[in-house]
């Protein structure tokens, strides 16, 4: 099938070049020494038989080659193009399109080789030029006047008009008329043996019809060779062999057929599409700016016509976003012929399956991800499907399966290639990124499965065993990832161990529309990718002002358990205050809530406004490193609004957040260390005025309990959480236990003091709080300058921010607390508690 | 004859400048401009140009002259430039006017810092000077802006 889409093509192309051919011919026939034209006219036939050559036409080939023969003569000056040779040219010009129209009904070029066309080109290499050549009339003349360039109906030759007056009268009748081809000349093949009918032809089509019996074909085809030029269904019909209404049905049939092989698709300057969707875009926007208007006047009239220009330009909008669309099926279409190198390549048997081909993405994006498919397609048959002798073993079939799916979901395009291969092995990646250096041991330990396979799309990752020449040099993957990612695509892999695994690409239909949020903010719009949107929360006034909490300076809200970190996009763009936007401003307060890379953060924005499609604008380059912005796009006011940048802004606001700021100059270049080797950690004051940490994977949640909420449960301190009695630890209280002054301490908090800042943790399956005095924040460092703890329950010290920092030893508390048995301040034992709140 | 060459001119705080009026797409009153937060000062924003978004460039910001006094309306220039179209804002348009070779000079010596490199010379007209701005230099912000941020 991916051949048909081949030579659909290369009859699409060839089409137009003997279109070309034609009026470059009879234009040079005027003007014989315009040499660019006779260049241009070798390179054509050069090309189809190129071409040709290589899809197997070997009739075809021959007599292209024939005419480039006699073109290479001319080009180099031996010969001097006469009227003569215009028309052997033009005669083979049409001998092409005649077996391109054959090719395009029946897949083959047909037994014919025009013996004497090429004949004729043949002689008229070794003839000597003539410089005043004959006129096109002195030509042979021809038993049948032939047209050029040749009817739609071959049948309706001889109804056909003589060619006009410029286009030599073609002496070869290299148009076929009817069955019998009737080559050069006047000789009739009459020594022939009847043929069968060709296929595509009236004959054919009444045979296969059953309308006529092969005899009767064979009857009329000899009637037609001792000279009866009426075309075969009127012999059919006179003889009485075949009746007028199916010879009509037979006619409507090859119609038919001639309509879907004749391609008609015209070629069209991308550029041209450019500027049509330019204007449209145009035109939705005075469209939108009428239906403002026209919604203020009361005039029947007016609501009428500005109703149906709407649907029109709503209608002339999708069709031209249309003219951009490919299916996808484009791309794949030479994937079986990758996977049957790369398996012939390493002794493998695989199969291709595709789904969903005529899935439709815009042509920018099917070109960008031409590569990263093809890399994909090679690495699921070279590492994920298994030998046939291994996988024999293992119960499978002995050839493995790759599929290909694609389908629309959610305004996204989403491209599947599974395979039934082996699976990714969580353990070998592990620790294969740990050997490189990617991670250290402790962020193995914690990583899920999911996190484990995507580590494949790391730069330099590679787990090929050996090196083959088709993929495990270690690039590739990454270079999947981030040729997806620029085009606003998503990469995720997924894998069941021995069953196989699934590439998932996720992308955009089309980067020219795209679905947008709007939002408000100081009094400007900004558009917001929906690839990036994940839900919308609002907090109604009362709620907003308790719901924001703060992890010194970084303000985090509880989405359903989880802190989100709010980014507020005012503060994170130096927006002004604008008095006018503030007067408006609502008490409630809107979170955008987005993912990024995988993570996932709160946009605080002034007002939600609407989803709308927005036509992307690229940004100049005036404004290309102003990475917050993806590009513009005019909104239905006619005014621009700034498309945002989710990926940068996260990165903005990571990098220059405030609490990083105070962290000390250090920080900077810290952060620029490698991810590898970092933790996170949650700081907080310690007793004597100490700062400590805990890493925040210990964490399962910060909690501020109110005073009053704070009951007693014997000596110790509990609150009501989620249902459950939650024991709270004093962690001055513990820690300075040896000034005896725990007992005494046991009481009840002071009514009206301040509430008490609460660490949430689980360990051995009991839920505890650490009350602290203050948090102070969430860091990300390396813990690797370690000291000796100075006090018990502490672990080690560490510098943080170039500060040194107590890590607790939160076994070691609880067991002083009383609230657990085991005393275990071994390090491991806090590394397997983190790996368990990881999750 | 010498080569006479035409020059769309305009006021920046009383300088009289020109641009080649070969570059020059059109000339329009204040559009409403769109802000670029966090974008180099020298951007004003960007502007819908009948369906085009273009960028707009302050010109005093850009050749580093005090700002454009509050409440005077900017005019747009609109310049075709190797990365389409951009507009510089600038106080007020002149008229055009066709100079010789003649009364080019090369700036002086003591023009210094980037202005420099925007300013290609000086036309001697009768009453007083024709700044020549080059518009490609003017709208290639890439490297200084690269090292200002």
């Amino acid at each position: 099938m991916s051949d048909t889409e081949i030579v659909k093509d290369f009859l699409v192309e060839s089409y137009e070049n003997l279109d070309r051919l034609d009026r470059d011919l009879v234009g040079l026939e005027k003007n014989p020494r315009d040499q660019p034209a006779l260049a241009q006219v070798f390179r054509t036939i050069h090309t189809i038989k190129g071409t040709c050559g290589f899809l197997g036409f070997n009739q075809l080939e021959k007599v292209a080659h024939s005419g480039e023969n006699l073109l290479t003569l001319l080009r180099e000056g031996e010969l001097y193009l006469t009227p003569e040779i215009t028309t052997a040219l033009l005669g083979m010009v049409d001998a092409v399109r005649q077996m391109l129209k054959e090719i395009g009904s029946t897949g083959k070029d047909g037994d014919n080789d025009y013996p004497e066309l090429r004949e004729t080109l043949k002689r008229l290499q070794s003839k000597p030029a003539k410089v005043s050549g004959q006129t096109p009339e002195a030509a042979p003349q021809n038993s049948s006047p032939s047209s050029n360039p040749p009817a739609a109906q071959v049948e309706k030759v001889q109804e056909a008009k003589p060619a006009a007056e410029t286009i030599p009268v073609i002496p070869a009748d290299a148009t076929p008329k009817i069955e019998a081809q009737v080559p050069t000349g006047s000789q009739k093949k009459t020594d022939e043996p009847p043929r069968k009918p060709v296929p595509g032809k009236i004959g054919a089509v009444l045979l296969e019809r059953g309308f006529v019996q092969a005899g009767d074909i064979d009857l009329a085809l000899q009637e037609q060779e001792k000279g009866d030029r009426r075309p075969l269904e009127e012999i059919l019909v006179a003889r009485g062999l075949a009746k007028p209404e199916d010879v009509l049905a037979a006619q409507q049939i090859l119609d038919a057929k001639q309509r879907d092989t004749a391609p008609e698709s015209i070629r069209v300057g991308v550029n041209l599409l450019d500027k049509l969707m330019t204007l449209v875009g145009e035109l939705v926007l005075a469209r939108n700016q009428l239906l403002q208007v026209s919604s203020t006047v009361e005039d029947a009239g007016l609501q009428a016509v500005s109703q149906r220009m709407n649907l029109i330009a709503t209608e002339l909008q999708e069709e031209v976003m249309k003219t951009r669309m490919q299916p996808i099926g484009n791309v794949w279409a030479q994937f079986p012929r990758t996977v049957r190198d790369v398996a012939l390549g390493c002794g493998k048997e695989v199969t291709i399956e595709m789904e969903g081909k005529e899935t439709e993405l815009d042509k920018t994006i099917i070109e960008a991800i031409k590569d990263p498919l093809t890399h994909l397609v090679r690495n699921s048959v070279d590492h994920g499907i298994e030998l046939p002798e291994k996988r024999v073993q293992l119960g499978k079939p002995r050839a493995g399966r790759l599929i290909l799916r694609a389908f629309h979901e959610g305004g996204q395009v989403n491209i599947e290639i599974s395979d039934d291969g082996a699976g990714l092995n969580g353990d070998r990646i592990r620790k294969k990124a740990v050997e490189k250096g990617l991670i250290t041991a402790e962020q193995a330990t914690r990583m899920t499965d999911r996190e484990t396979y995507n580590l494949i799309f790391l730069p330099g990752f590679s787990t090929a065993e050996k090196i083959t020449n088709v993929s495990g040099r270690g690039v590739g993957m990454d270079v999947v990832k981030t040729n997806v990612e620029k085009i606003g695509g998503t990469v995720d892999v997924q894998s069941i161990p021995g069953k196989g695994s699934t590439v998932r690409v996720k992308i955009p239909l089309t980067l020219a529309i795209i679905p947008a949020l709007v939002v408000t903010c100081a009094g400007e719009r900004y558009a917001i990718p929906q690839v990036n949107l994940l839900e919308l929360v609002r907090l109604e006034a009362e709620k907003a002002k308790t719901a924001i909490e703060m992890v010194h300076g970084a303000p985090v809200y509880r989405l359903r358990g989880r802190l989100l970190p709010l980014v507020y996009l005012k503060r994170e763009l130096q927006l002004p205050d604008n008095p006018e936007a503030a007067a408006h401003a609502e008490d409630a307060i809107n979170i955008v809530v987005l993912q990024a890379d995988d993570r996932h953060f709160g946009l605080v924005v002034d007002h939600i406004n609407d989803t709308e499609e927005i036509v992307v604008k690229p940004l100049r380059k005036q404004l290309k490193m102003v990475k917050t912005f993806a590009g513009s796009s005019i909104m239905g006011d006619g005014k621009v609004a700034l498309i945002l940048d989710v990926l940068g802004l996260a990165q903005r606001s990571n990098v220059v957040s405030e609490t990083r700021e105070r962290l000390g100059k250090n920080k900077a270049s810290d952060s620029e260390d490698a991810e590898a080797g970092k933790e996170t950690f949650l700081l907080f004051a310690g007793p004597g005025d100490s700062r400590m940490a805990i890493p925040l994977s210990t964490l399962a949640r910060l909690e501020e309990f109110p005073v009053s909420q704070i009951e007693m449960s014997g000596k110790e301190w509990v609150t009501q959480y989620r249902g459950q009695i939650l024991p709270l630890v004093r962690l001055a209280t513990v820690m300075e236990e040896r000034r005896a002054r725990l007992r005494t301490l046991q009481a009840p908090p002071v009514a009206g003091s301040s509430p008490l800042q609460v660490l949430v943790m689980n360990h051995e399956g009991r839920s505890f709080g650490l009350v602290v005095d203050q948090i102070i924040d969430i860091v990300e460092a390396k813990a690797d300058v370690k000291s000796k703890p100075t006090r018990p329950a502490v672990l080690y010290s560490v510098l943080i921010g170039n500060r040194v920092t107590e890590l607790l030893d939160i076994p070691a508390i609880l067991h002083m607390a009383g609230i657990s048995d085991t005393q275990n301040s071994d390090t491991r034992n806090l590394a397997a508690q983190s790996a368990g709140g990881a999750n | 004859m010498a080569l006479t060459s035409q020059f769309c001119t305009f006021y920046l705080d009383k300088l009289l400048f020109g641009v080649d009026l070969r570059t020059v797409q059109e000339v329009i009153r204040s559009l409403d401009i769109t802000q670029v937060p966090l974008a180099p000062q020298v951007v004003s924003g960007l502007i819908n140009l009948r369906g085009q978004i273009v960028t707009a460039v302050d010109l005093r910001r850009r050749l580093e002259l005090p700002p454009r006094p509050a409440g005077v309306p900017a005019m747009n220039i609109v310049v075709r430039s190797e990365d389409g179209a951009v507009s510089l804002l600038v106080d007020e348009i002149g008229d055009v006017v066709e100079v010789d070779e003649s009364t080019f000079e090369r700036p002086p010596e003591t023009l210094r810092g980037p202005v420099r490199v925007m300013i290609t010379g000086v036309h001697k007209l009768n009453n007083r000077l024709l700044l020549v701005l080059d518009t490609a230099k003017a709208c290639d912000m890439v490297a200084d802006t690269a090292a200002a941020t």
